[in-house]
């Protein structure tokens, strides 16, 4: 019986998970809709994210939110019926996921 | 319970009929049964066999929910047929079928082969490198030690979550959610030792990553087991566990 590894998709889902629970409801808030009713100033935020840490945040964030998608996408799809094409689903929502990630870290990190 | 005794006086059944000898696939016959507030689907089926049609085939032996063998589709969800009140689908009709995802063998008994095996295959009893000696007295545990298997201890393997399982449905292979879950009731038993003998099955692609946490196991077992919080639970162990095997490639798995 070969070795799953899964665990390895499923442990970046579950991190995706969580901080797409957790992060992603408070960013909107504070770019959506404290920001613009100037709440929250612009230049705050701007200092936080552009700190290095901020910077790595963020690219986390958006990263995992990625894969989680990519990662749910890829088992809904196969579990409605499309189970030939399990392969090239996986593939495609991975790349799209790294594809994503890279487009996150040339924003964070720019 | 608390509704009001119905005026009704018969109920429709509606049975999957399959004699393998005269029908090509199954079929539905309807049946008028006598209604009675105390009745359940079970009670209307032993009606049937004893009044009108003696010729129906179906499993059931101890009526309270305990043996797990009286498994069907009741109006298309998995359900013990002791504990489904009739009251509950009044006006009917009720439509019985055999359980879901399961060969059907004759009318509503499936052909439970499939099960069997897998259940063997992650060796559900207490595996121990040697027993300690008589004299040592007998194996002690914690009320804590206790909890930590005793839901998945309660499955009476009626079957009904592999009937409700979609994963189940399209993939043969798949262990499915009862026979993980008594994996997890004995590799968390303090007096066992195997769980290095059931990991490999387990953690494999067939073993607990089939599974999609859709949790309709858990929804309608009747013993309140939770199939699918075991394979979560499991799942979390599989993940330390293999990236322990990165970080301590000669260490323990």
């Amino acid at each position: 019986m070969r070795r799953s590894n899964e665990p390895l998709f499923w442990s970046l889902f579950s991190a995706g998970g969580v901080v797409t629970a957790l992060l992603v409801p408070a960013l909107i808030l504070v770019t959506g809709f404290l920001v613009p009713a100037e709440r929250v100033e612009f230049g705050r935020l701007e200092a936080i994210l552009s700190h290095p840490v901020g910077r790595l945040a963020l690219f986390g964030v958006a990263s995992l939110t990625f894969i989680h998608a990519a990662h749910r996408l890829r088992h809904v799809l196969v579990d409605m019926g499309l189970r030939r094409f399990r392969g090239p689903i996986a593939v495609a929502a991975y790349l799209a996921a790294i594809g994503g990630a890279a487009w996150a870290a040339t924003v964070a990190f720019a | 319970m608390t509704q009001a005794p119905s005026d009704a006086t018969t109920i429709r059944l509606e049975i999957a009929r399959y004699r393998p000898e005269q029908d090509e696939r199954p079929v539905l016959e309807r049946y008028d049964v006598p209604y009675r507030h105390e009745w359940v689907v079970l009670d209307a089926l032993n009606y049937l066999k004893d009044h009108i049609d003696g010729t129906l085939s179906y499993r059931w032996s101890c009526r309270m929910g305990i043996c797990g063998s009286c498994g069907m589709m009741v109006n298309g969800v998995p359900k013990l047929t002791c504990s489904a009140f009739l009251r509950d689908y009044l006006p009917g009709p009720i439509r019985v079928e055999p359980m879901a995802n399961f060969p059907v063998e004759r009318d509503l008994v499936t052909v439970l082969d499939d099960f069997m095996e897998k259940f063997q295959a992650v060796k559900p009893w207490i595996i121990r490198d040697g027993e300690q000696p008589l004299e040592e007295g007998e194996y002690r545990q914690t009320p804590a030690q206790l909890a930590d298997f005793k839901q998945f201890s309660m499955c009476i393997n009626c079957m009904l979550c592999y009937a409700a399982c979609p994963v189940y449905q399209h993939e043969d292979e798949f262990l499915g959610p009862a026979v993980l879950a008594l994996a997890q009731r004995y590799n968390h038993d303090s007096r066992d030792q195997g769980k290095g003998e059931r990991q490999e099955l387990i953690w494999s692609d067939e073993g607990i990553w089939d599974c999609t946490f859709v949790g309709e196991c858990s929804a309608v077992c009747p013993k309140h087991v939770d199939p699918a919080g075991a394979i979560q639970q499991a799942k979390v162990e599989s993940t330390v566990g293999w990236y322990r095997s990165f970080l301590a490639p000669f260490g323990r798995g």
